[in-house]
């Protein structure tokens, strides 16, 4: 009986401090902790009261003409649910069933032969009944999982074995696609892939090793399984903004991606270009980026025509308030420009090096100091001395600038660096930007107080448009007075 | 460019004949493709501006295609293009040309971005409604199908928000087509596309004809309802109180109920969350014979779900529930097939669930009658009273007034009290700040001596709570008291207390007392404001603290119109005179925006102002809080001694502050005037009509 408490004591600490949230906005309302510190499913409440379970003898102790029959009703026996959330009911039950699925799991792996056709229908069905359930309601749904702790799965102690079962049977050399594909189908796959929105790592991650063996072994189920993460992805980006097995998803199709034939299917480029790029936009970037980035440099190594317009995504995507954000895009830019072929650097340089001298300039000097950094990438480097006539006079303004106004010492140190590597590039440029520069400046404040001219004309012009309509309406009126007095 | 040459050569009249007005429309399509999305995002704005400045004519054949080519912007501008456009039909020549701002539209309505999609679809449906029905079948109805059958989902989800506009004009063969292609968005390979469908099915189905609905839209709710994504499933619910209303009991019972049966115990709590989200809806929508055969055991059925969201959702529905009941057997239905329950969740094991049962519950009183609200909601109303959650005390308190009608608040002030007390001292502010709220209804409800009692320390105790929130709104509360209980109440038990705090060594309750006066001053009227209240003001424009001093200056110009010409003239104005010359510039330019508010009253009193006094100089009279009073105010002893201590306290104060500057907040944040740059620089005109007449022209050509 020793595993059959799901472990609490973690989660119960972050109770406390959510207990301190006010509860009084809508939000904070959901936010407050609930009671359960673990989650069970939807699924108990239909269910009345259930028979006992009773041990069946051992498998290695039945002769093998038995074997197979006693597999079966050990696999029927263990699709027989129980309530994790009430931890006293049921305790020799769970017992039991926890011992069949050990023994099962050992059953399969270490017997040649067990996996007949007859015992696959058998299987798939205690593996459903056990995983696919509806996922309660989240405890958190503002979830951070940088800073809260995520609820855990009640009755892992049997779901885990469950899983274990059945990474062993799709790993087994005995298992058969093509009498598995039967009972592995869409269906199937669709309700495993919503069992990824799990708030527990734990089963994701189990999840996620099961995905990756389906998508290889099932090859009539690879464009259904690439659909329907397309699917997922695109609710997340555009509907809930909330699905917890992002980064799993992305896990999954960065391996994927690299097993691309090539020249790429235009479905393929849709998905790089409609989902991974707009998928930056989400709020919580952060808990797939390394994944996303993963996936993105990945594509572009097999395709680099890809680059352009992925460079011109992110740069219509950058964020504007979330420095943090801007920090994982520097850094996908880095990866990118690791990658780029030299030719599709001249493509997207000026655009990109505005949006890096923006950055540069940030008051926030993780940001700033993340994209000086790119100065210390000797690849980029090069980059830029080939290309120093066009990105010169897009970076010195700003690093001018800097280099004068920057609160942060550390970044005025860096800008000076860059500024020294630039000079050295192209000293005459340099030297003639440093001239311009003052004139440069003067001639954007004029064109910024001609702007304010401007407004305040058009101001004037709507106010004079709006005194006419009047007066026309009056005359208007005033005419249609007189006649009707005639 | 040609927008930035040209210096200045004084003001132009803007506008001088038509052709000049245009030149800054040409700068403004010039600015909808700069660089900077936010002047892009400004000219946008004014798009209205320009295609009026631009004629119908230049703008349709000019500025929409030119418009309908800047759809690869950022989101944001398309936004903003997508809003402007819904309201442009006047501006491209009434509805006869409406249909020219359908490709815009269009392609906006196939962008990636939700929002953006939602506010072209908004404009679409705008403008429909101005097509006539030829142009409609020409041009929108064609767009429609478009969208339809699109290849990327998003325009496909875009048509769904259509087809019930145009469906009530179109002629019967065109009707038939739209209802085919929403029958076959329903049926989408892509689950977004079936939510968009599902989400408008109820809203289609209403301008269908009935024949259509029984045989063509009940087949999509059903299969909607059991389509393998619950989130399509859950948004069928919603679909389901409109096509109830449409059919009659014997359809509804053989077309509906089953589905709707099948939802209230769908295995997804999602689905069984929307129905009892939508609980009243669907209950007006069925009618209460199918109310009391289905809706009431599916109701109990929810009440009692396995999860707490379910069970929220449906408590909240409660009230509603029992309200909408036929009157005749209503009070033995509630009380043999709901209370039961309801007794249930007032021990739930999840405070949400009780606390949503809290703030409705109250109201079944009304409907249930003293007898039964004595003897049955009562000692629930107790128990809740007790609860362990803040939120539920606090809802059943603000619903008092609801039980108070029925029975009395009585019944309920033994228990009622500690749960107050407890709520007014609870740890988060929130909480507080809710109980103050109910302070004056409580108050009202319980009486001014039961007031004056037990409740009248804990309102004078927020003044003091170290949260300004919870200050402010005390400050408001005592008005409202005031207002309640009468000046006399006011002058006996809050206004002293209220004064004494003038003198507080700390100057955040020192100001608290300026805060109460600008509050309590018009409730207490003139005679307690000049004899009581604006000596310690003035009292006050000594302070070292300069927020006291400006807020000093802020409590004078509030008060003013309570007081007679005399206190202003001899007493508030030499004050404000002297905080005028004040070292601290916030408080000087207070004191001149009150002087100049009481000077403008002192005219308005047709009283010859002496506006030529002489402003006392700085550093004079600096004991000017030892300044005789009004007759019959504070003996000189009390006086001084108040003084003394005020000095020595200030003596200290300013030691903290000095330097720091910690005690000014800006309280000018907002002020334009103060802003410095703004007010001063008056560019010089840069823009030369005359000279670039020419050039201009050929200019506006090419941008457009």
């Amino acid at each position: 009986m020793s595993s059959s408490s799901p472990p609490v004591g973690a989660a119960s600490a972050a109770i406390s401090a959510s207990e301190k949230v006010d509860g009084f906005t809508r939000k904070s309302v959901r936010k407050a902790q609930r009671q359960k510190r673990s989650q069970g499913s939807s699924q108990f409440r239909s269910q009345g009261s259930q028979a006992e379970l009773h041990p069946l003898p051992q498998l290695k102790d039945a002769t093998s003409n038995e074997q197979q029959e006693l597999f079966c009703q050990k696999l029927q026996q263990c699709c027989i649910l129980f309530d994790f959330m009430d931890s006293v009911s049921d305790l020799k039950s769970k017992e039991i069933k926890r011992a069949t699925l050990n023994e099962l799991v050992e059953y399969v792996s270490t017997n040649r032969g067990v996996i007949v056709e007859s015992a696959y229908s058998d299987i798939v069905k205690m593996i459903s009944a056990n995983i696919f359930r509806t996922l309660p309601p989240s405890d958190n749904p503002d979830f951070d999982p940088e800073e809260d702790e995520p609820t855990l799965e009640a009755s892992w102690p049997h779901i885990q074995l469950v899983y274990e079962f059945f990474l062993r049977f799709l790993e087994s050399p005995d298992f058969q696609p093509s009498i598995a594909k039967r009972y592995i189908d869409q269906k199937f796959v669709q309700q495993l892939l919503e069992l990824f929105d799990s708030e527990d790592p734990r089963e994701r991650d189990f999840l996620k090793t099961v995905l990756h063996r389906i998508y290889g072994k099932f090859l009539g189920l690879r464009a259904f399984i690439r659909k329907q993460i397309n699917n997922i992805f695109l609710r997340f980006i555009y509907e809930t903004e909330h699905f917890n097995g992002v980064a799993e998803l992305l896990e999954i199709l960065g391996s994927i991606i690299n097993g691309f034939a090539l020249p790429l299917k235009a479905e393929h480029k849709q998905f790089l270009m409609k989902v991974l790029i707009p998928m930056h936009t989400a709020k919580g970037l952060a808990l797939f980026h390394a994944q996303l980035a993963y996936c993105v440099v990945q594509f572009l190594e097999k395709d680099t025509t890809l680059t352009e317009p992925v460079i011109r995504g992110l740069l219509k995507f950058w964020p504007k308030t979330c420095s943090q954000k801007e920090v994982m895009f520097l850094g996908e830019i880095e990866e990118i420009l690791d990658v780029i072929e030299p030719t599709q650097f001249k493509k997207i340089e000026e655009p990109l090096f505005k949006q890096i001298s923006k950055c540069v300039s940030s008051s926030h000097f993780q940001v700033a100091e993340r994209a000086l950094y790119f100065w210390n990438n000797e690849y980029i480097l090069s980059l830029i001395e080939e290309n120093i006539d066009k990105i010169l006079p897009i970076m010195f303004g700003s690093l001018y600038k800097i280099s004068k106004e920057h609160w942060n010492p550390t970044i005025v140190a860096l800008v000076y660096n860059v500024l020294k590597t630039l000079m050295e590039m192209n000293g005459k440029l340099f030297d003639d930007l440093t001239g311009s520069y003052k004139a440069e400046r003067q001639r954007e404040k004029k064109k910024e107080l001609e702007r304010e001219e401007l407004w305040k004309k058009l101001e004037e012009l709507k106010l004079k448009k709006a005194l006419e309509k009047q007066n026309s309406a009056y005359n208007m009126h005033s005419i249609l007075s007189n006649t009707s007095d005639e | 460019m040609a927008g930035a040459a040209g210096p200045g050569t004084g003001p132009v009249a803007a506008g001088g004949d038509g052709d000049d007005s245009l030149y800054p429309i040409a700068v403004l399509i010039d600015e909808l493709r700069n660089e900077d999305v936010q002047l892009r995002l400004n000219s946008i704005k004014k798009l209205s501006t320009i295609a009026l400045a631009l004629g119908v004519e230049r703008t349709r054949t000019e500025l929409l295609p030119f418009l309908t080519d800047t759809i690869y912007d950022e989101d944001e501008v398309l936004l903003a293009l997508a809003e402007q456009l819904g309201n442009f039909t006047g501006l491209v020549g009434g509805p006869d040309f409406a249909h020219c701002l359908l490709p815009p539209l269009e392609s906006l309505a196939t962008v990636e971005e939700t929002v953006v999609r939602d506010k072209a679809v908004e404009s679409l449906r705008q403008i429909s409604q101005e097509h006539t029905p030829i142009a409609l079948e020409a041009h929108f109805v064609p767009l429609v199908k478009r969208l339809a059958s699109g290849d990327w989902f998003t325009s496909r989800t875009s048509a769904c928000g259509l087809f019930s506009v145009c469906y009530p004009r179109a002629s019967n063969a065109v009707k038939a087509e739209i209802r085919q292609h929403f029958r076959s968005l329903c049926s989408d390979d892509t689950p977004m596309v079936r939510r968009a469908a599902a989400s408008k099915l109820g809203e289609f189905a209403k301008v269908l004809e009935l024949d259509s609905v029984k045989s063509e839209i009940v087949p999509l709710f059903t299969n909607l309802a059991s389509d393998e994504q619950d989130s399509v499933r859950l948004l069928a619910v919603e679909a389901c109180v409109s096509i109830a209303q449409l059919l009659s009991q014997e359809d509804l019972e053989a077309l509906v109920m089953p589905t709707l049966r099948q939802a209230a115990e769908d295995k997804s709590w999602r689905v069984r969350y929307m129905v009892a989200d939508k609980f009243s809806e669907l209950q007006k929508a069925v009618g209460p014979k199918i109310t009391l055969n289905d809706l009431i055991p599916a109701f109990q059925n929810l009440l009692k779900d396995c999860e707490a969201e379910v069970r929220a959702a449906a408590a909240h529905k409660v009230k509603e529930l029992c309200e909408n009941l036929p009157p005749e057997g209503r009070e033995t239905i509630i009380m043999n097939q709901i209370l039961p329950f309801i007794k249930e969740l007032v021990s739930d094991t999840n405070q949400h669930v009780k606390s949503a049962l809290a703030s409705v519950i109250m109201g079944l009183s009304t409907i249930l009658g003293k007898e039964n609200t004595i003897e049955h909601l009562l000692p629930l109303f107790l128990a809740q009273l007790k609860d362990e959650c803040p939120e539920v005390r606090l809802n059943i308190i603000s619903n008092l007034d609801c039980v108070n009608e029925v029975i009395g608040i009585r019944q309920l002030s033994q228990s009622l009290l500690p749960a107050i007390v407890e709520l007014a001292e609870d740890a988060k502010w929130r909480v507080r700040l809710a109980i103050i709220e109910y302070m004056p209804l409580l108050a009202g409800q319980l009486g001014v001596q039961f007031f004056d009692e037990k409740l009248n320390s804990l309102c004078m105790a927020w003044l003091v709570d170290h949260v300004y929130a919870i200050r402010e709104a005390a400050t408001n509360n005592l008005m409202k008291l005031v207002k309640k209980f009468g000046t006399e109440w006011a002058q006996n038990t809050i206004v002293p207390k209220v004064l004494v705090m003038a003198s507080d060594p700390n100057y955040l309750h020192r100001m608290t007392t300026l805060f109460c006066i600008n509050a309590l001053s018009e409730a207490c009227g003139q005679e307690i404001t000049t004899k009581q209240m604006l000596p310690i003001v003035l009292k006050m424009a000594g302070d070292q603290v300069a927020n006291v001093r400006f807020n000093v200056a802020k409590s004078l110009q509030k008060i003013g119109p309570i007081l007679d010409t005399d206190a202003l003239q001899e007493e508030v104005k030499p004050i404000l005179q002297k905080l005028g010359q004040d070292e601290d510039v916030d408080v000087k330019y207070f004191a001149q925006e009150a002087l100049s508010a009481v000077a403008q009253r002192l005219r308005k009193l047709d009283f010859p102002a002496k506006d030529s006094e002489e402003p006392s100089a700085p550093g004079a009279d600096k004991n000017h809080f030892l300044r005789p009073r009004g007759p019959g105010e504070d003996t000189g002893k009390a006086h001084t001694e108040r003084a003394a201590r005020v000095v020595s306290e200030e003596a200290v104060e300013a030691a903290r502050f000095r330097g720091t500057d910690a005690a000014k907040v800006s309280p000018r944040t907002g002020t334009p005037q103060l802003l410095p740059g703004a007010r001063a620089v008056r560019a010089p005109s840069v823009l030369s009509l005359e000279e670039e007449e020419c050039g201009r022209e050929s200019w506006r050509m090419n941008f457009l």
